[in-house]
C-alpha cells in the first residue's frame, strides 16, 4: 500500500490524476477498492503509461466518442485481436479521457487471467472484470459501461492471416442487453491486429503452460497506428421469439462492427 | 456433573448461563471465541443460554461450556429433556485441521442431522446455523459479489470442505421440509478479531505470514463482535433463509497483512503444485494447502440481503480490526 502511494506520488502527472479523479468510480471502500478490485491509485499509475501508449506509441485516433452515453448502462461491443488485451485498454482509455462526459468503461476479461501471477491482480485493479454473466448483470444494474469482446480468445488469439475477419460471437452479450434493457455501442478497432502479428498458435506449449493460446510471433509489441470508431447505439428491446432471432440480432451488431472496421481501415494513413 | 456428560466436564452446572426471561437457547461450539461473544450478547438480550461443546479439549473449557457431549451419542437427548429450548444457535463445526475426515463428517453432518431431529421432537422453534463463505469455493472464474443463489462449488473444487457443503444442504432441506424450525443459515466472510483462531486470523496474528508471489486476492473481514451481533439479530428477528454476512468494504490479502503489522514471506506461486508444497512445508505457519486458492483468488460475497433484511451494519472498520492485530505484536 505504502509502495503504491509512493510510486503514485512520484510517477503520476497532475493531468492524469485529474482524469481519474474526475471519473465516477462508485463505492471504493476504506482501503480504496471496489468489489471487483478497482483501485484508483493503480488506475492512475496505469493511465500514466497508457496515455503514453495511446498518444505516442499507437497514436490512437478515436471517432464517434459522442455515441457513448455519459451516464447509464451501456455495452461497448468490439472486434478483438492482436494477441494481447490492448484493444480493451485503449477503448477504455479513450472513453475515460474524453473530457466532458468521461467515464471508466469496465473491460470484461478472460476467466483465466486471474490465474496468471501479477496479471490478474493488475487487471482487476484497473477496472477489469471477469467475463461472467453474473458480473455483467451486477455491473449493468449499477449503470456501468462495459467493454465486451464476444469473440473471446477466438478473436484475440487468431493468426494474422485472419485479421479483421470477425470470428464467431457468443450470444451472452445480446441476452444481457435485452434482459437489462441496455444499448449496444458497436466499436470498430483497427490497428491492434498489427501490434503483434502471429503466424499461428503453439498449442502444445500453450497447453503445457496452462494458457489458452501462445502466439508464434515476435516477442514485441509493434507501434502500429490504431483507429477506434464508435458507432451509433443499437437498441434491442423486447423478448426474442427464439435463439435464432437472438442470432439475427447478433448478426446486426456484427454488421455494424464490420462497417466500422472498414471505415477505420479507410481512415488509417499508415500501418506503422 | 450432568446426565448428558460424555467427557470430563469443566463444571457441574446444568441450569445454563444467565437468568433470562425470554427462554433457553442452546449454543453449540460454546468453547469457541465467536460463541463466547454470542453467549454474552444473548444473555444481555435476556435469554438463558446452555453452552454445548462436542470437541474434546481436555480440561481446557471456558465458562461458557455447560455440557461436553457428542451429538451422536444417546446422552445428547438428555440435554433436550432437561431444558425447554426455544432456540438453537449452531456454531459448532469441526474444521479440516481439527480432525480426521471420518470424525469431521460424523460430527458435522451426522451429528447435526441428529441435532435437527431432536429440535423437531422437542418443539424448538428457532434454529440458526453458522456456515462459511468457503462453500462457494475459490476459483479464478468466480464473479464478484456472489449472492446466496450462487452454486456451492466448493464440493467440486475442494473436497476437503465437502462436509461444510453437505451441512448446508442438510439445513436447506430442513428449511423447506420443516418450516416450523424457522432455520436461518449464515455464510459469513472471514471472521477475525481477538480470540479467533481460524486460518486467516492466525496469519494476521503472526509476525511473518506467507503469501504467494503475484497474488493478493481481495478479501472481506468481519470483526468477531460484529459477527456476534449479526448472529443475535438474525436469531431474534428470525427471517428463515440463507444469508451471506459481509461488510461492504474490501482489502487485498497483502494489504491486510501489512495493516496487521505482519512481514510478508513470499512463496512461489507457479506451478501450483510448488505453491502447495511450500505451504505444506511451513506447517502451522501457513494456511492448510487445500485453502491455498483462497489466498490466490478473490471470493467476494454480497452481504446486502442480510444487511437489508436485518438492518445490520458492522460497527468495526477494517482499520480498527487490523490495528488490534498490530497492537498485539
Amino acid at each position: 500500500m505504502r509502495t503504491r502511494r509512493y510510486l503514485k506520488s512520484r510517477l503520476v502527472p497532475r493531468d492524469v490524476e485529474a482524469i481519474v479523479d474526475g471519473l465516477r468510480l462508485g463505492h471504493t471502500g476504506s482501503t480504496g477498492y471496489d468489489p471487483w478490485g478497482l483501485n484508483p491509485d493503480t488506475t492512475k499509475m496505469t493511465f500514466t503509461v497508457v496515455r503514453w501508449l495511446y498518444e505516442r506509441y499507437f497514436r490512437v485516433v478515436a471517432h464517434g466518442l459522442d455515441n457513448v452515453p455519459a451516464s447509464g448502462r451501456v455495452l461497448l461491443v468490439g472486434n478483438h485481436g492482436g494477441q494481447l488485451p490492448l484493444d480493451g485498454v485503449l477503448v477504455s482509455y479513450a472513453v475515460a479521457s474524453r473530457g466532458s462526459g468521461a467515464r471508466l468503461p469496465r473491460s470484461m476479461i478472460e476467466r483465466w487471467f486471474p490465474s496468471v501471477p501479477f496479471l490478474g491482480n493488475w487487471m482487476s485493479s484497473v477496472g477489469g472484470v471477469i467475463g461472467d454473466p453474473k458480473n455483467c448483470a451486477k455491473m449493468l444494474e449499477r449503470d456501468e459501461a462495459l467493454v465486451v469482446f464476444p469473440e473471446g480468445i477466438r478473436g484475440s488469439g487468431k493468426p494474422y492471416r485472419l485479421r479483421y475477419q470477425l470470428q464467431r460471437f457468443g450470444h451472452g452479450f445480446m441476452h444481457l442487453a435485452m434482459e437489462h434493457d441496455t444499448p449496444i455501442v458497436p466499436v470498430g478497432i483497427v490497428g491492434c491486429e498489427e501490434t503483434m502479428p502471429s503466424l499461428g498458435n503453439m498449442r502444445p506449449l500453450a497447453r503445457m503452460l496452462g494458457l489458452p493460446y501462445l502466439p508464434l510471433a515476435l516477442p514485441a509489441v509493434l507501434p502500429a497506428r490504431v483507429v477506434l470508431n464508435f458507432g451509433a447505439p443499437l437498441y434491442f428491446g423486447g423478448e426474442p421469439g427464439s435463439e435464432a432471432e437472438v442470432a439475427q440480432r447478433v448478426e446486426t451488431v456484427k454488421d455494424a462492427i464490420r462497417d466500422l472496421i472498414d471505415q477505420g481501415i479507410a481512415q488509417r494513413r499508415d500501418l506503422i | 456433573m450432568t446426565a448428558a456428560t460424555a467427557h470430563a466436564m469443566p463444571r457441574t452446572r446444568s441450569d445454563g448461563i444467565g437468568h433470562g426471561s425470554r427462554g433457553k437457547v442452546m449454543v453449540t461450539g460454546a468453547a469457541g471465541a465467536l460463541a463466547q461473544h454470542v453467549i454474552a450478547d444473548l444473555v444481555e438480550a435476556d435469554y438463558e443460554v446452555v453452552g454445548i461443546e462436542f470437541r474434546g479439549l481436555g480440561d481446557d473449557y471456558p465458562d461458557t461450556v455447560d455440557y461436553v457431549v457428542d451429538f451422536n451419542q444417546r446422552p445428547f437427548e438428555d440435554v433436550f429433556r432437561e431444558h425447554d429450548f426455544v432456540g438453537i444457535v449452531h456454531l459448532g463445526r469441526i474444521r479440516f485441521t481439527q480432525s480426521t475426515r471420518g470424525r469431521r463428517y460424523s460430527a458435522n453432518v451426522v451429528g447435526t442431522s441428529r441435532l435437527l431431529r431432536l429440535a423437531r421432537k422437542y418443539g424448538v422453534t428457532k434454529v440458526l446455523a453458522l456456515s462459511t463463505y468457503h462453500v462457494y469455493g475459490a476459483d479464478p472464474a468466480n464473479p464478484s459479489l456472489i449472492d446466496e443463489e450462487y452454486p456451492m462449488r466448493a464440493a467440486n473444487l475442494m473436497p476437503e470442505v465437502v462436509d461444510a457443503v453437505e451441512l448446508e444442504n442438510l439445513f436447506n432441506i430442513q428449511l423447506y421440509k420443516h418450516p416450523e424450525l424457522n432455520i436461518v443459515i449464515l455464510r459469513p466472510c472471514n471472521i477475525a478479531g481477538p480470540g479467533i483462531n481460524n486460518e486467516i486470523s492466525r496469519m494476521l496474528a503472526q509476525r511473518v505470514a506467507p503469501c504467494l508471489v503475484g497474488f493478493s486476492p481481495l478479501m472481506q473481514f468481519i470483526h468477531v463482535a460484529d459477527m456476534s451481533r449479526a448472529v443475535c439479530m438474525a436469531f431474534e428477528q428470525n427471517h428463515p433463509g440463507v444469508y451471506n454476512v459481509a461488510p461492504n468494504d474490501y482489502v487485498t490479502y497483502q494489504d491486510a497483512l501489512v495493516a496487521a503489522g505482519c512481514r510478508r514471506l513470499f512463496l512461489p506461486s507457479v506451478p501450483p503444485g510448488l505453491a502447495r508444497r511450500s505451504m505444506r512445508a511451513l506447517g502451522r505457519l501457513a494456511p492448510p494447502a487445500y485453502l491455498v486458492d483462497f489466498f490466490k483468488y478473490a471470493v467476494i460475497v454480497d452481504g446486502s440481503l442480510f444487511a437489508r433484511t436485518f438492518d445490520f451494519q458492522p460497527n468495526y472498520a477494517l482499520e480498527s480490526l487490523f490495528a488490534d492485530y498490530r497492537a498485539r505484536k
